[in-house]
């Protein structure tokens, strides 16, 4: 049986086995992937984002348990950094939340970045299908600890979480662009700390500075202390409200699509890159072209529009 | 394009809060490239193979400083082989007496590592002994 059959059934290693096939870019993978895709689109996708050490594995072990306790089952993909020196990497996610580990309606699921920016893994869309075809409920999405411009949860998630802590940098930080821009729902965690009442109104001024303020959606502040569970439930509740929203104004529909087209061009992207870059690489075009520059006789640009070129005849 | 990454699990099972010896083999195994699962201190069996098998590691080394390793050693060995996950290659580490070795290996433990050896050894063995799954 092939393993998208298994994960069908319930088959819990062959979902791992795809998800590491996946990951390691297995064409087999695709296939697999193919069969599954119909039983997919079923599940509630939640994004927490946030820089390191906000406390975003602990939420989403306290966001997991309230899920349990309201008998949803819990798919997680927890993402941390790849060494760009030694492309090994620490995946210490888990830390926070392995006591759902032996839980069976929960799958936990940690991912490298490999190099990737945004925030997520090249995967990351993929293994949340699996879970998805799985049939989880609920799959959380944890990025890496981001900075500032790191945004692809946006469009993975149907309702994407900023988590934020007290004390990192003055109101000129909420102003500026990116992922302060793109919370549904913003949580300042280790809301116990000296600071956490003012962390809260620079993040409200800035929500009301919106020009879309009054319109739509309006992404509220909520606060938490998620090593003890403080401010889950409301939290949750702020998940299921906007869940209710995006369904009850249609908005889901848009999200929606824009979603699925983000997928197909990123598809349609890696594949060509694939085809006409794997051809050139093979057949040694790719480093005679190098040598090429480094002596100018080549320039980048033609090269590029040469092999382009030519690819695009043989497959007509 | 595919390629296979080593994905190792390093974890303690058990009481014992010391854990610097694992955070040390993480990242030994992080600087030789492999993709580390690590998931920290106070892990039951259950947790430990479970967490094996979502994240289908090639292997699993564990860390245990509290003198239980008779007991909860087997224990994880015979569990991966109630999964069906036996493939999956289990090592430990951590003040063991040599005498307590050739039982842990019987209960199916491929190595034994004692205070003393270097993580490079470590890294080696891991190279020399496990493959990644096909």
């Amino acid at each position: 049986m092939a393993l998208a059959e298994k994960i069908l059934t319930g088959d819990i290693r062959a979902a791992a086995r795809l998800m590491r096939d996946i990951d390691d870019g297995f064409r087999s993978a695709v296939d697999e992937l193919k069969t599954l895709y119909p039983h997919t689109g079923k599940a509630y996708i939640i994004g927490i984002t946030g820089p390191p050490g906000a406390g975003k594995s602990t939420l989403v072990d306290q966001i997991t348990a309230a899920y349990r306790q309201r008998g949803k089952t819990v798919g997680i993909v927890a993402i941390d950094p790849t060494s760009p020196f030694t492309g090994g990497a620490i995946l210490g996610d888990r830390i926070r939340m392995n006591r759902h580990a032996d839980d069976p309606g929960v799958f936990i699921r940690s991912l490298a970045t490999r190099g990737h920016l945004g925030g997520l893994s090249r995967s990351t869309g993929d293994v949340v299908n699996v879970l998805d075809a799985m049939g989880m409920d609920v799959v959380i999405v944890e990025t890496v600890g981001v900075g500032q411009d790191e945004i692809d949860i946006v469009s993975m998630a149907h309702t994407t979480t900023v988590v934020m802590v007290p004390g990192l940098g003055d109101d000129i930080q909420a102003i500026k662009a990116g992922i302060l821009e793109i919370g549904d729902v913003f949580v300042v965690n280790k809301a116990d700390r000296d600071e956490a009442d003012r962390t809260v109104r620079e993040l409200v001024t800035m929500l009301e500075m919106n020009p879309d303020r009054g319109k739509g959606w309006q992404p509220r502040v909520l606060k938490t202390e998620a090593s003890r569970n403080r401010g889950v439930e409301e939290l949750v509740d702020e998940f299921e409200s906007h869940r209710t929203y995006l369904h009850d104004s249609g908005a889901i529909h848009r999200l929606l699509e824009e979603k699925n087209a983000k997928q197909f061009m990123e598809i349609l992207r890696e594949r060509l890159f694939n085809e006409v870059y794997g051809h050139i690489e093979v057949n040694g075009r790719f480093r005679e072209i190098i040598a090429g520059m480094m002596t100018r006789e080549k320039d980048p640009y033609s090269a590029v529009e040469e092999i382009v070129a030519e690819r695009l005849r043989l497959g007509r | 394009m595919a390629e296979r990454k080593l994905r190792v699990l390093v974890g303690k099972p058990g009481l014992d809060g010391h854990d610097r010896g694992a955070k040390i083999i993480a990242r030994a195994f992080r600087d030789a490239g492999f993709e580390v699962i690590y998931t920290g201190l106070h892990q039951t069996p259950e947790q430990i193979v479970a967490a094996a098998i979502q994240e289908d590691v090639d292997c699993v080394g564990l860390s245990i400083l509290s003198g239980a390793h008779n007991t909860l050693l087997p224990r994880v060995c015979e569990l991966f082989r109630e999964k069906q996950a036996a493939d999956i290659t289990l090592f430990c580490g951590g003040v063991i007496p040599d005498d307590d070795i050739p039982g842990l290996k019987a209960a199916g433990m491929k190595e034994v590592f004692t205070p003393g050896t270097s993580t490079e050894d470590i890294v080696k063995w891991v190279k020399d002994n496990v493959q990644p799954h096909a």
